[in-house]
């Protein structure tokens, strides 16, 4: 876990390695730089543990009702627009290269470059919840949302040519599809929303050189939890919009 | 005694009356559950009194002013390897002896009369096969195995009769069962044990066991007219079922006749056994899993046919199949011949015939 | 080896001129602290008013049930109290019961350190707690909930007009509160522990807290996201749990009890943690087998999640999974019966003194191994199908629950309590208080095993006349427990003012929280400990005593 090392800057010492200088951001109750860059990483490791198990809950529905309802999971799935899906694929792993550059930015001690790479992550977080609220309405006008106005007309009567017609009693079970697809989209797209907030809150530190003189573990650890919400958008792509695909 | 007053110890007098400490035992899954209930309690004494004696004995013998210098030792890995090894093996005793017993509560033997029950909120509706209806009262003969078949049109709720030591979730959307056989005629509590709402205290009733003499008359004087499965036939002529299950190969529809807890094929590959559950679930949900050799053009009735009114299809498509009916036939001869002692229906399904009270596993 | 220890003169001892307490002073500097231990003191007090609301359900849920037709209360006002009675209990008492306040004063004290790895989360977790805790009590005092703890599809979800969503939202904080706590622990036992402080040599209260930890991380999160999908199938009717629409009511049951089994393992590990501690000082001795106890917390936490199917064994499960959860079950009884056994053999050759925190831990290995013990009952597939959802259920984890884990708390707030304020209760009245709660606890509880054998439903607001004697017995009971739970909250706070000085290690027990001053200084420990010796070493603490007074003459 703890692979990169402090980067010195030339003719300075950096906490930890003199006992006797005590950086401003080391907290009274470690006894060093180093004790408590292992303990904020190891606890953002759990902490993403327990975020595992937040959406495993929901992976676990996914699988039963797909296993059970697979037509309509089919079905549901071909409703998706591969296209933004890909895009938002695309962007999302792109902001998590912004993100790693500014961890490394963070690391280099190049404040400007820092706040850029921020920036831009913001920006690729916007550009995936537009696509994703494109999605959405999309959904909305089609009459896909679960509640009394989800319609199973698409999917008993389909547009497109190579869909199956489904029988009106598994239609319906599509509306457990975009209940799963809402909850689990939602769920991230919320992730995605408190991490553009903490993204906000960093730049403005950054710009205060918080995490240029050596204390890049906010950084660090936020990269951490981007880089999660991105692997569970990872899992989320395939399951939703890619397996069995018409073609 | 003379300085109680009277009004209370009459009150103390009709209180210790009314005093139950033991449920009692009325069916044959009784005397086995409370054999499995004092064996538990055994344990629990024994492990209970070696903690108590263990504690009483070091603190007296070993208190501050007895014994002033505490001697340190470290453990013990063979006292260690005993406590964790004979506890263990006394739970593994229970967990088979338990296992047993569970499989016995809900696996009905093959010849057993099934009465359906529907819960809702919050009363038990009862459906005996020969349309027989009851609302938080069930009537069963003794000396015969039921199987109660539940489910629920609402909520969780659950079948419980102490008297008998079974219990059974009603579940909404599935069929579950629960068997028993009553051996002693009397009035027992039937109760709703599942949360269910604001008036899941009151979801209570009575279990009446009879000999199946009055039973039979109880049977004859309540029945509605017609039986559940013929009302099903009913149900199924008018809903249109016949026009594509008419039985004959050219059908759009699978040939009812005999599938009842046949195996049948799925265009998947996999097959699935015909029982009650199978038959409700295609009634309802007919293009989850469809039968090789056919297309899911099966009209939805979801929400179109009451709970009752499946149960009513079901006992009819049951009925279709030849087997069903000769048990049926047998438990109305056997019904008929009963004695007071239960015998031959118990034979098959329950593994050696307990009379009750004595046997004991 | 042999020891002997003799406490020392409690007239000579003097309050510190300076501690946590009295290093700063006004309500700000409580609300934004950051000091482990004035947190756990805020926890305390907050636990304390919930404890206080939910047993006071309890009465009310006695009286109603002291005679058979539902007089005091309409029925659904009945549900409600009982629910609310579950629900604060459980989420608001007893999981953040010792590890919130005992675990969070003392888990730094124990490993040699300054303060918890995280300070402001764990001031965070106390506000989500707070949060948490005084959203339930808006949905109570709004109405409240009438879903029962357990929130039961689709009841919960399509069948109810109570807060019910309130309610998920108030379990949802107080959730993460549990799980920052957990997160917390886990990191401060893996990083911050002292010098020569090795994992063997941590107190078997760090041990149980760890174990505990690993569920609060592990398991609460499964609870949060079955709790949201909860409050979306009510708001927006997605229908995951709803049979009418190809949902599974019992996904729900699996999604809840994968937290809520191994969160009876949250409330009674910590509850064990105490017990190590305190059966080891009172009887001058290390604790039996510390490895075997230590690996029995662990193996409790592992075991705990995967057993969660027995809550379900008559809810049409399939017959052979229910084989392997009934045969899990049974394993997870193993441990516990270890760690009783190796708790009696510490008394083994010991020099075992009478004071408050040991009767409290008598009654706990008494009562929890009867809790314990009944829950074999329940594991055992053919009884649990008669036994339960009756009072057979409700006195088995009313044992565990109130019998073990309110005991061991009660324990541990005396036995730490000089710690914590520098001051000794009175001893005579928190006798007594011990043997009244235990008695009451006694009267109250077992006639509910009766009652749930002859069938007695549970959540019941009225019930058959033939029941009535031995509910009231149980009620009679709960008035003598509600005494024994009164006193402690009259003499503690007394003792504040009016308690002897208890002096740096009152008991003379070896944890690195009796070397400090009590109550200890903010920074708890002027200088880093170098741990030179075993936990439970207590002829390392003869020789330091022997040596202070050298040093000192």
């Amino acid at each position: 876990m703890d692979s990169h090392s402090v980067a010195t800057a030339p003719g300075e010492l950096v906490g930890g390695v003199d006992p006797h200088s005590h950086p401003s951001f080391l907290r009274h109750h470690f006894e060093s730089v180093g004790q408590q860059r292992e303990a904020a990483s190891f606890g953002m490791w759990i902490f993403l543990l327990t975020e595992v198990m937040f959406f495993g809950g929901m992976f676990c529905a996914y699988l039963i009702f797909r296993n059970w309802y697979h037509p309509a999971f089919v079905a549901g799935s071909n409703t998706l627009d591969i296209t933004l899906g890909t895009t938002n694929t695309a962007v999302l792993i792109g902001s998590s290269f912004t993100m790693a550059m500014a961890v490394y930015s963070a690391e280099m001690r190049r404040r400007s470059q820092l706040i850029l790479f921020l920036t831009l992550t913001i920006v690729l977080g916007f550009a995936f919840l537009g696509i994703k609220a494109v999605e959405y309405h999309q959904k909305f006008v089609d009459h896909h949302i679960p509640g009394p106005n989800f319609s199973i007309q698409e999917f008993v009567h389909p547009s497109n040519p190579h869909a199956i017609p489904l029988s009106p009693d598994m239609a319906q079970k599509t509306q457990i599809y975009f209940s799963l697809y809402f909850a689990m989209t939602g769920m991230h797209a919320l992730h995605m929303i408190i991490g553009i907030s903490l993204l906000f809150f960093m730049v403005w530190r950054a710009s205060q050189n918080a995490y240029t003189e050596g204390h890049i573990m906010p950084v660090e650890n936020f990269g951490l939890y981007w880089h999660f919400v991105d692997i569970v958008w990872i899992f989320l792509f395939p399951l939703l919009y890619l397996i069995s695909r018409y073609r | 005694m003379s300085h109680i007053s009277p009004v209370l110890w009459q009150f103390l007098v009709n209180w210790f009356k009314n005093f139950a400490v033991f449920p009692p035992e009325a069916s044959t899954i009784a005397p086995y559950a409370d054999a499995l209930y004092f064996a538990l309690v055994g344990v629990t004494i024994t492990g209970l009194v070696l903690v108590f004696a263990m504690v009483t004995f070091f603190s007296i013998r070993y208190r501050k002013d007895r014994h002033p210098e505490a001697v340190q030792i470290e453990g013990s890995t063979v006292l260690e390897a005993t406590w964790t090894l004979i506890p263990l093996g006394i739970f593994l005793v229970f967990f088979v002896w338990g296992a047993l017993l569970y499989f016995r509560i809900y696996n009905a033997p093959p010849n057993a009369m099934n009465v359906y029950v529907v819960g809702k909120q919050w009363m038990w509706k009862v459906e005996h096969p020969g349309g027989q209806h009851e609302i938080n009262a069930l009537h069963i003969p003794a000396g015969i195995p039921i199987q109660v078949t539940l489910i629920s049109q609402d909520v969780f709720h659950s079948f419980s009769i102490p008297a008998f030591r079974v219990k059974r979730e009603a579940i909404p959307g599935r069929y579950t069962t629960v068997f028993f056989q009553a051996t002693r005629p009397g009035k027992y509590h039937l109760f709703c044990t599942q949360y269910c709402g604001t008036d899941h205290s009151g979801m209570v009733g009575w279990v009446y066991v009879m000999a199946p003499d009055d039973y039979r008359a109880w049977a004859a004087g309540n029945t509605s007219g017609a039986s559940l499965a013929q009302n099903g036939e009913r149900l199924f002529a008018v809903m249109g079922c016949n026009a594509c299950h008419t039985g004959t190969s050219q059908a759009r529809g699978p040939n009812l006749f005999g599938l009842y807890n046949s195996r049948v094929r799925m265009t998947d590959g996999s097959t699935m056994v015909a029982n009650e559950a199978y038959l409700r679930e295609k009634i309802l949900n007919p293009s989850l899993h469809v039968p090789a050799g056919f297309v899911p053009i099966m009209p939805n009735y979801q929400g179109q046919i009451s709970e009752s009114g499946l149960i009513d299809l079901v006992e009819y498509i049951k009925s279709l199949d030849s087997n069903y009916r000769l048990h049926q036939m047998m438990n109305k001869s056997v019904l008929d011949s009963a004695q007071p002692e239960p015998i031959g229906s118990a034979n098959q399904g329950a593994g050696a015939a307990p009379v009750p009270g004595v046997q004991k596993p | 080896m042999s020891t002997i220890i003799s406490l020392p003169d409690q007239a000579t001892a003097r309050l510190p001129r300076k501690s946590f307490l009295n290093e700063e002073y006004g309500i700000k500097s409580w609300l934004l602290t950051g000091d482990h231990k004035r947190i756990a003191i805020l926890y305390l007090v907050s636990i304390t008013f919930f404890f206080v609301i939910g047993g006071a359900l309890a009465g009310l849920i006695r009286m109603e049930l002291l005679t058979p037709p539902s007089d005091l209360m309409a029925t659904d006002t009945y549900n409600k109290v009982f629910s609310m009675h579950g629900i604060i209990m459980i989420f608001l008492f007893l999981v953040p019961s010792v590890p919130a306040t005992i675990g969070n004063f003392l888990i730094p004290l124990m490993v040699g350190a300054r303060d918890l790895a995280f300070p402001k989360i764990n001031l965070l977790s106390w506000y989500l707690y707070m949060a948490g805790g005084l959203i339930i009590f808006a949905a109570m005092v709004l109405g409240g909930v009438d879903s029962g703890w357990t929130f039961t599809t689709p009841l919960s979800t399509h069948y109810l007009n109570t807060h019910v969503t309130t309610a998920a939202i108030g379990i949802f904080l107080a959730g993460f509160s549990s799980i920052f706590t957990g997160l917390n622990f886990i990191v401060t036992v893996h990083r911050m522990r002292c010098p020569g402080m090795t994992w063997f040599r941590l107190p078997l209260f760090v041990w149980s807290h760890y174990a505990t930890s690993i569920i609060m991380i592990l398991g609460t999160p499964v609870l949060a996201i079955t709790l949201v999908l909860v409050a979306l199938e009510r708001t927006l009717d997605i229908g995951v749990f709803d049979p009418s629409k190809g949902g599974d009511p019992l996904l729900f049951q699996h999604l809840f009890w994968f937290y809520s089994h191994p969160a009876v393992y949250i409330m009674i590990l910590p509850g064990m943690a105490v017990i190590s501690e305190v059966i080891s000082t009172f009887s001058r001795k290390r604790v039996f087998g510390y490895t075997a106890v230590a690996f029995s917390s662990v193996a409790i936490a592992v075991f705990g999640f995967l057993v969660w199917e027995h809550h379900m064994f008559i809810m049409g499960v399939s017959q052979y999974s229910a084989l392997v959860f009934s045969l899990l079950t049974m394993l997870v009884a193993v441990p516990s019966a270890i760690k009783i056994f190796n708790w009696t053999m510490t008394l083994y050759r010991g020099s075992i003194t009478f004071e408050t925190p040991m009767l409290y831990a008598f009654g706990f290995m008494g009562l929890f191994t009867i809790g314990g013990l009944t829950g074999v009952f329940l594991a055992t597939l053919g009884m649990d199908v008669h036994l339960t959802e009756t009072y057979f259920i409700v006195a088995h984890f009313h044992f565990v629950m109130v019998g073990g884990m309110l005991m061991a708390y009660l324990a541990g707030i005396h036995f730490w309590w000089p710690k914590m304020t520098g001051r000794m209760y009175p001893e005579a009245i928190s006798k007594v208080s011990a043997i009244v709660t235990f008695i009451g606890f006694i009267v109250t509880f077992f006639p509910q095993f009766l009652l749930g054998y002859l069938g007695m439903p549970r959540r019941y607001a009225s019930y058959p006349a033939d029941f009535q004697v031995l509910n009231v017995f149980s009620t009679a009971g709960a008035t003598i427990l509600g005494i024994g739970y009164l006193l402690p909250m009259l003499y503690l706070p007394w003792s504040l003012v009016y308690g002897a000085i208890a002096g740096d290690n009152p008991w003379q027990a070896t944890g690195l929280e009796w070397q400090i001053q009590s109550p200890p200084l903010t920074v708890n420990f002027v200088e880093i400990p170098v741990m030179d010796h075993e936990a439970y070493d207590y002829e390392w603490l003869a020789n330091k005593t022997v040596h202070e007074v050298q040093t000192v003459g």
